[in-house]
């Protein structure tokens, strides 16, 4: 009797494990690091996301009446984790996979074609998946790093002219720090600047005296930042210690957030950051965000975190993905669509003015619509600045120098493809 | 011919010709040096009185500074929240010595090692359900601690001197100062390295074992507060200061894991030697040469004098 009982808990419990994993539910894994040296950000990342696709599952009861997934996984920011994390999902059909990491996004772009579930890497990752006929299964919405780099390049331009420019260009250490040194190396004979690099290693990032010192011993006109976790507070600290001039230093969009400045407060006044989404609470996504989850305490995230920089991001990200599904949907005629569905979906979205409008992020974000053969979008940035107590937006959207990105992209994508053999292409119409 | 010029002379060139940027990476070097030194110093105090490297030093650094902004922010008066956070230190230090370190006498030195690492991860698990993973601001201006710079003009140009670093490198001396003394000339010291030769023999001349051990993990308390204040205050508080925290390593090795004026000398040849490396001869290995420069030299010593400039030579009998 005993055994009878206890065999027919395991059978039902396996059953309600089994169905609550495969079916009823659009499962949207999620990488985040809540924990380790990139924590701070990684957090704002994590929390604006899943709060958003919380916020859906209150509001609307899901996408097309079926309820979101969302499901975190930790990697602490390092790619043998995030591996772990992505094998984890194998099976159970996840939609969309988001690593939040350019190293776990190189470890996992191989996999995707075989798991026949998209990649998404919203302003990160390798810029060359924005040529969608080489890489169908990967996807970095609304811009790439190639495209970033020439948007920064173009609005020192605009300041001083390129030629003659001296630029220094600090950078973590990483796959991500050193993704767009083939746009300098390109630019810099073309437009007659010279540039110099300065790679910050992970565990030096909290102590960057000697990379400070040789700024001042090279004395660029401009420094151009690729920077996460407590890497950006410590530079521009090392910036401000070292007598360096603010308003010549440009962050990317990594390296420009309110958890970055937040703590240096009025001295930071003047440092300047790329980015691709507008801040502040007045969106009627955010408010939403704000009514049906924070307020109602299903978040991590206190009350100051809607708004910032790396949170309305973060809500952007799972707002694309949002769409992509509904789009998926609406295409196939399937509620639970599959990681094949959500691909087509990510190509046919449309997130046009009105569009945005009618989704609350009208004025946060630039239009965007999904294509086969480009996967990167508008590839706009504008400038902001850090005004000693908050980011302020100081240009219109800045377009990258798109022939120069192409071309760069095209050939990045052909030489992945060819160093990968039987790499999986497709033809767009 | 290109590289031996970029070896042997384009560096002395520069140093001459830009003699303010010589000193200012002398004294910037000096001033890591010491808060490396002092992150070492926790090691050291742990290693003398157990014989053990203790993994979990760098996370009692990030502890501390989040606890006394924890403090601070509750509405605790800054001074005070420095007391609190010593007290909690105390608690802490009993506690590792009845819920570990006790269980554990005269156990494998391994074994010693492995506790510390577990420590550390319950430390960080701990830490981050109560504190959150947002990075934070020091309270050292709360603290009376200076900040500003003043430029010393030299040579045409000038070097520039952070208060803040000023008072880090006082502090650090200072402390480093009377800690030697004390675990030199007190009974607890010369009670300290009996306990690390041997936990039973001290024990069989009465030495309280207990008692060492609870002082010491006290004690590399203190160090890790002092270290959280002022690098902390030097970029942020977040769970990244740990990572600081095992640059100590190739100190250790440089200075010898038994002595505390070791410490402060393999930091200071660290944070000398990889600013002027980096600087002037890191431009000819594409820069970033600061990140393995330490470990470097620390390879060096560890060929040819393993027990580190005034570690303690072992020699066994046969």
């Amino acid at each position: 009797m005993k055994k009878t009982i206890i065999s027919a808990f395991v059978a039902i419990s396996t059953l309600i494990t089994t169905v609550g994993m495969s079916f009823g539910d659009l499962l949207v894994p999620v990488m985040t690091y809540r924990v380790g040296p990139f924590a701070a950000n990684g957090t704002q990342n994590a929390n604006g996301f899943v709060d958003y696709l919380t916020m859906l599952n209150e509001r609307d009861g899901g996408i097309g009446g079926v309820k979101i997934k969302v499901e975190e996984c930790e990697t602490g920011y390092k790619a043998e984790k995030g591996v772990e994390c992505y094998e984890s999902y194998r099976g159970k059909n996840p939609l969309v996979h988001t690593p939040n990491s350019t190293g776990i996004t190189l470890q996992i772009l191989a996999k995707a074609p075989e798991d026949k579930t998209p990649i998404l890497t919203m302003g990160y990752g390798l810029s060359a998946a924005a040529k969608g006929e080489t890489f169908p299964w990967a996807f970095n919405y609304p811009t790439s790093y190639f495209s970033q780099m020439t948007s920064i390049l173009k609005y020192i331009d605009s300041q001083t002219g390129l030629k003659d420019q001296k630029i220094g260009f600090i950078f973590l250490e990483s796959g991500y720090g050193r993704e767009p040194i083939p746009v300098l190396e390109q630019l810099a004979p073309k437009f007659g600047f010279e540039y110099f690099l300065l790679p910050v290693a992970g565990k030096d990032a909290q102590n960057q005296s000697s990379h400070w010192l040789t700024v001042r011993k090279e004395k660029p006109d401009w420094m151009i930042m690729w920077g996460w976790g407590v890497m950006n507070p410590t530079a521009v600290k090392a910036a401000i210690k070292s007598r360096y001039p603010l308003d010549r230093f440009v962050g990317n969009w990594w390296s420009a957030g309110d958890v970055d400045l937040g703590p240096i407060g009025e001295a930071g006044k003047g440092y300047k950051g790329a980015t691709f989404n507008a801040t502040g609470t007045d969106f009627p996504a955010v408010q939403d965000v704000i009514k049906h989850v924070v307020s109602k305490g299903l978040t991590k995230t206190g009350s100051e975190g809607p708004g910032t920089v790396l949170y309305n991001r973060a809500m952007w990200n799972a707002a694309l993905i949002a769409e992509a599904i509904k789009t998926a949907q609406d295409i196939t005629g399937k509620k639970e669509i599959t990681g094949e569905d959500m691909r087509i979906g990510l190509e046919n979205f449309v997130l046009d003015e009105a569009r945005l409008k009618e989704l609350g992020f009208a004025g946060m974000v630039a239009p965007i619509v999904g294509s086969c053969k480009d996967h990167e979008g508008a590839g706009a940035a504008f400038i902001q600045q850090w005004d000693g107590s908050k980011w302020v937006k100081i240009t219109d959207a800045i377009d990258p120098m798109k022939d120069i990105a192409q071309e760069m992209l095209t050939k990045a994508a052909a030489q992945y493809a060819s160093n990968n053999a039987g790499w999986t292409t497709q033809t767009c119409n | 011919m290109d590289l031996l010029i970029g070896i042997f002379i384009t560096p002395f060139a520069e140093m001459i010709g830009l003699p303010d940027l010589f000193f200012q990476a002398l004294w910037d070097g000096f001033v890591s040096g010491t808060l490396y030194g002092l992150i070492a110093l926790g090691f050291v105090l742990i290693f003398k009185a157990s014989g053990v490297f203790n993994f979990a030093q760098p996370i009692l650094v990030v502890l501390a500074a989040l606890a006394l902004i924890s403090f601070y922010k509750m509405g605790v008066p800054a001074w005070i929240s420095v007391v609190l956070v010593l007290i909690m230190f105390y608690a802490l230090a009993w506690l590792i010595e009845r819920l570990i370190l006790r269980k554990l006498v005269n156990t494998d030195g391994n074994i010693l090692f492995m506790s510390t690492v577990a420590l550390s991860f319950i430390i960080i698990g701990a830490a981050q359900w109560i504190f959150g993973g947002r990075p934070s601001s020091m309270i050292h201006k709360e603290l009376g601690i200076p900040t500003g710079s003043f430029e010393w003009p030299m040579f045409g140009g000038g070097v520039y001197f952070d208060l803040l670093d000023i008072s880090a490198a006082v502090v650090a001396v200072i402390l480093i100062v009377c800690l030697g003394l004390f675990f030199s000339r007190t009974k607890i010291g010369r009670g300290l390295r009996a306990v690390a030769d041997d936990h039973q023999a001290a024990l069989s001349v009465g030495i309280s074992l207990n008692q060492i051990w609870v002082i010491v993990w006290f004690v590399a308390g203190v160090v890790a507060l002092v270290t959280g204040i002022f690098w902390g205050a030097r970029s942020d508080v977040s769970f990244a200061l740990q990572i600081i925290g095992f640059k100590a390593l190739p100190v250790l090795i440089i200075g010898g894991f038994t002595s505390v004026p070791g410490a402060i000398v393999g930091g200071l040849m660290i944070g000398i030697g990889e600013k002027i490396f980096e600087i002037y001869w890191g431009p000819l290995l594409g820069s970033g040469v600061e990140g393995w420069f330490a470990y470097f030299i620390a390879l060096g010593f560890l060929l040819f004098k393993p027990q580190g400039l005034f570690g303690d030579k072992i020699i066994e009998r046969v």
